[in-house]
């Protein structure tokens, strides 16, 4: 604590790196940090692909209007807050009044309400599962659009050499729309530090914390919370820093694979 | 532009006709209209849960025998809703600050996507590198913390509104549909006319963007009304916080209710769970009423974006 928002930058000490040794060392940081990179990336491997299977299926529908509704109600879970999401989760999922537990009771399938989000495995699996559902439906536009660019030309050509529906998804759709899921991968790459405060801080309860201590958590707490402002900072910093190199390396990456990138 | 992005579409549309002469209905097509319909009730069906609750009367909750249907149907809790009058004016406060933060939000934009989007102006590379900086790097929370506060921003109407109403992924799609659908050739014919670069800008390029200022301004607003975290790290007073807050502290409270106290039958009758289905449904209500008109205009924003971003 040696920078003193009152005194501004000249007035106080300089330290060089005695903060983020400082940090470093510390438990709690180690802890947040460990857990941001779990669950972000337990995020990208069960979120990023759900947009791209939805899309496929989108595209295949034959009816255009079951196809606008269903798109109508998909992109919904993007418009809400997770002040929203948040409680009607907890409206739903609470282990004794709610529905779903009820609804499981009820069916003689369990006989204790499942404590799904106020025990910290289950609680991971419904914030992971909360979140693919809260963005699934939004993600397929850009992918829907990338479709839409692909010739239509080469499914003819495919069907005239007999290939099926799935011969045609593999072979022509994913290809066609290889260089939108490289670009959208570098971009969630480099949010693999980040986390939404938001939607740590709705879901948050003492039984869970070992798992929802994550940076923001521990930015928000330690900064405004404790008032350590040099600590808090430096994380800040440190998730800033090492995003944007993520972003650069994956970007460099997919260039030398032949791709697009990003930058 | 739009001719052929219309051809591209009827192309669609074409051979999609053409797939429907080649395969008839398959077993494929209804497992993957399952699966649709079966994500879809994941977004609805909550809602109506809610929407039931909120109607039903407090016995009936208990007894937990709301599903999907009111039982005892009552409008007791927006009634005491109404007459507590805490939400509706944080409604009214939230609308407030929503509609200043965006129209200050579009007039930044504006200001910071028209001069780059002319490759005359000088240092243009430098200055779209320094406004697009924020998108890719942040300094954090405590230095935006230190900043408002050393502004006299802390628990004012203000900090809500200022601090974000620029924002470089807005700008960049502004400055996308600047580039690339307003032609050269019009503004040079105004400048010969003797019209002054404000005057270019508000009477011919406005005009002819009013689409994408209305995606850009529904982002915005959108932004603002759903986000609440920043009521939490810089306002004290209640009077100032809007209503996504409010609805964090009554579910914050229910959990930490029902955390502390170990019996859930205490819980259950210690957290009124319709008051709460009821306020969920006040603050959800308007955004699904006007979402299903202005979904495209967001699809749109997303297109343009994803041109380059």
């Amino acid at each position: 604590m040696d920078y003193k928002p009152a005194k501004g930058y000249d007035g106080s000490k300089w330290v060089g790196w005695a903060t983020f040794a400082k940090v470093f060392k510390d438990a709690d940081f180690i802890r947040s940090l460990r857990n941001s990179l779990v669950f972000n990336i337990m995020d990208l491997l069960v979120g990023f692909p759900m947009p791209i299977i939805l899309a496929l299926i989108l595209n295949e529908l034959r009816y255009p209007r079951f196809k606008k509704v269903t798109q109508t109600i998909l992109y919904l879970p993007h418009f809400l807050s997770w002040a929203i999401i948040g409680s009607v989760a907890y409206q739903m999922f609470k282990p004794s009044t709610g529905m779903i537990n009820i609804v499981l009771q009820n069916l003689g399938l369990i006989e204790t309400g499942i404590p799904f989000l106020t025990e910290k495995y289950h609680w991971a699996v419904t914030y992971l599962l909360i979140g693919v559902w809260q963005g699934m439906g939004w993600g397929t536009i850009i992918y829907l659009a990338a479709i839409t660019g692909i010739s239509g030309e080469l499914y003819e050509a495919a069907m005239i050499d007999g290939a099926g529906r799935w011969k045609r998804m593999w072979y022509i759709t994913l290809p066609g729309i290889k260089g939108t899921v490289v670009t959208l991968l570098i971009m969630n790459l480099g949010r693999i530090m980040g986390s939404n405060f938001e939607r740590l801080d709705i879901f948050g309860n003492t039984q869970v914390r070992e798992f929802q201590y994550q940076l923001a958590i521990y930015i928000y707490e330690k900064g405004l919370g404790n008032a350590q402002f040099s600590m808090s900072t430096a994380v800040g910093l440190f998730q800033s820093l090492v995003g944007l190199i993520l972003v650069l390396l994956a970007d460099r990456v997919a260039k030398a694979l032949g791709e697009d990138g990003l930058l | 532009m739009a001719k052929k992005k219309d051809e591209v579409v009827r192309g669609a549309e074409v051979s999609s006709d053409g797939n429907r002469a080649i395969n008839k209905f398959r077993f494929g097509d209804a497992v993957m209209m399952l699966v649709l319909v079966i994500l879809c009730l994941t977004c609805v069906l909550p809602f109506v849960h809610l929407a039931a609750k909120s109607i039903s009367s407090n016995s009936a909750v208990l007894a937990k025998s709301v599903f999907l249907w009111p039982k005892d149907v009552t409008l007791d809790a927006y009634t005491s809703l109404f007459k507590d009058g805490s939400m509706v004016y944080s409604m009214g406060y939230s609308v407030v600050v929503t509609a200043i933060f965006t129209l200050l939000g579009m007039i930044a934009c504006t200001c910071a996507a028209y001069p780059l989007s002319k490759k005359r102006l000088k240092g243009r590379t430098f200055f779209t590198f320094l406004l697009m900086f924020p998108m890719y790097f942040s300094a954090g929370l405590i230095p935006s913390y230190l900043l408002v506060k050393s502004l006299h921003l802390l628990d004012t109407m203000w900090v809500l509104i200022l601090p974000l109403i620029y924002s470089p992924y807005n700008m960049l799609i502004m400055k996308t549909f600047f580039q690339s659908s307003i032609p050269d050739s019009l503004e040079e014919s105004a400048f010969l006319d003797g019209a002054t670069n404000i005057q270019i800008l508000t009477k011919i390029v406005i005009p002819l963007s009013k689409p994408i200022m209305a995606t850009l301004s529904l982002f915005y607003a959108v932004g603002r009304w759903n986000a609440y975290a920043d009521n939490k790290y810089y306002i004290k007073t209640d009077t100032l916080k809007m209503v996504q807050y409010k609805l964090y502290q009554m579910v914050a409270s229910a959990t930490e209710a029902q955390t502390t106290t170990l019996s859930e039958a205490a819980a259950v009758t210690s957290t009124p769970e319709v008051l709460q289905a009821a306020s969920v449904m006040f603050v959800t209500i308007p955004i699904i009423c006007i979402y299903p008109f202005l979904q495209k205009y967001f699809v749109k924003g997303v297109m343009v974006g994803a041109v380059k971003g």
